[in-house]
């Protein structure tokens, strides 16, 4: 077992785990989002639940923190030793020729998602830490004294995307997340084995969950960049 | 036709080594790449100059002997084909050619374009063979029923070469698909299974010693292999991996 965790493979297995869970979370994250499009109400009620319920608090999130930072910090690690793997590069090197530009280069589209997720953080995360843990109000409300003045994430949500700068960040942001999809997702599958008769199938679903995921992102920030009023 | 050539000169494993350019006129495009190679150094040697050292064997596409990264790929632009079996007539009259050893810290350069690779002997000696006792009682292997399409991508798997196509082919000079042919071609018949676990074990363990990155999935590997040694072959290995590391 300990062999597993120090070998080339056991660091694939680790790396498409963690990818795994990542893309179960973005799903999920999605589910939430959407609903801010269709119905400002049902999107508070979801934010409220998720920003308050003990398991998602204080179990779900350290380990989707965890599962990031391992990501992001195996992802670098595992293109450093790469990289020593050839110390004298080619004169000339066609990688076009047998190899996806997606494939070649997840640790740049990675490096990007990166600088987004930080980005992001700080504008959501943060602000949400603030409000609940350090300056103790865990009512959701706009006014936390007037419980009539309603949840306070979708109007904290519109307001994030009046800049039209933060809008196109986003949208390269996921634009990058789309093209680390389109390798990443059907590659997580390959590496924990599973290479069969569902291979053809599932490289159809990644390439519509690579694609219609991050477009879908895109979709609800340009809807409330357009809708605020 | 005529062709200039670049081509990677090192004297030596120690020596720095460099690109050098050379001119060849009159080339045939039926002539074979190593056949063009062997029309240089008959000029090289004429006029005094060293000969290009490259790895050459069957000229059939068999021993898996002959290598060279030719344009930026492996083996050259064309596919399913070792260097031995690339004709001139993929090239056309007055083109560039660049000629590189395969590059891998675990392939290291003997002389010009040759390359050691014996890393792939290791792996081998480390677990790609089975026990079979030879006492005189030894059972037919005929007489041994083998699904048919296990046996079919067995045998596939069986025809990998060893040239290491893959190693130079791919950006992160990985050898998972060599390791995970020399793996599957034993894990997919009833006699590679007694010493399955150990098998899987030693190789990755030796695959890793040696120097190789690690796959990330491009399938480069695939693409260039002159035998189309299928990715399934990897996935098979990381399966019989964690099975043999759970295992152990």
């Amino acid at each position: 077992m300990s062999g597993l965790l120090k070998s080339s493979i056991g660091r694939k297995f680790a790396m498409a785990l963690s990818a795994l869970f990542l893309m179960v979370f973005l799903l999920q994250h999605f589910a939430i989002n959407i609903l801010s499009v269709f119905s400002p109400d049902a999107f508070n009620e979801a934010s409220h639940f998720m920003g308050t319920f003990w398991a998602v608090q204080y179990l779900l999130q350290p380990v989707l923190i965890f599962g990031v930072i391992f990501h992001f910090a195996m992802g670098f690690v595992l293109e450093i030793k790469n990289n020593s793997a050839r110390t004298v590069k080619y004169a000339k090197n066609n990688g076009g020729a047998n190899s996806t530009w997606m494939s070649r280069n997840m640790i740049y589209s990675g490096l990007f998602i990166l600088i987004f997720l930080i980005i992001h953080m700080i504008d959501f995360w943060v602000h949400e830490m603030n409000v609940k843990y350090v300056a103790g109000d865990m009512s959701g409300l706009i006014d936390p004294s007037n419980v009539e003045s309603g949840f306070r994430y979708f109007e904290e949500l519109q307001e994030k995307f009046v800049p039209i700068w933060r809008v196109a960040l986003y949208c390269l942001g996921f634009v990058f997340l789309a093209l680390h999809l389109l390798h990443g997702f059907n590659s997580a599958f390959q590496s924990v084995g599973a290479n069969n008769k569902y291979t053809k199938g599932l490289k159809t679903f990644s390439k519509i969950y690579a694609i219609g995921l991050p477009l879908g992102f895109i979709i609800i920030a340009l809807f409330h960049h357009f809708n605020h009023h | 036709m005529n062709l200039t050539l670049k081509i990677w000169r090192q004297k030596n494993a120690s020596d720095k080594g460099k690109m050098v350019d050379y001119k060849i006129s009159d080339v045939s495009p039926d002539m074979s790449f190593l056949e063009m190679l062997d029309v240089l150094n008959t000029q090289l040697i004429e006029s005094g100059d060293e000969p290009v050292a490259f790895d050459h064997d069957c000229r059939e596409g068999i021993c898996g002997m002959c290598s060279l990264y030719i344009n930026g790929e492996a083996h050259g632009p064309d596919r399913g084909v070792t260097t031995c079996q690339l004709h001139m007539r993929k090239f056309k009259d007055g083109d560039t050619i660049y000629i590189e050893p395969f590059r891998a810290k675990a392939f290291p350069v003997i002389k010009d374009l040759v390359v050691d690779r014996s890393a792939f002997d290791r792996i081998q000696h480390a677990g790609g063979f089975i026990s079979v006792n030879t006492s005189g009682n030894t059972q037919d292997a005929n007489a041994i029923p083998i699904n048919k399409e296990n046996a079919d991508k067995a045998f596939d798997a069986a025809t990998c070469i060893g040239c290491g196509a893959c190693v130079a082919t791919c950006k992160n000079s990985s050898a998972m698909l060599y390791v995970s042919a020399k793996v599957s071609q034993f894990a997919l018949l009833p006699q590679g299974q007694v010493e399955a676990t150990d098998r899987v074990l030693n190789m990755v363990k030796q695959m890793d010693d040696e120097g190789f990155g690690n796959c990330t999935n491009t399938g480069a590997c695939e693409v260039e292999c002159p035998k189309g040694i299928s990715l399934e072959n990897i996935a098979r290995m990381n399966t019989e991996f964690l099975k043999a590391s759970l295992k152990g």
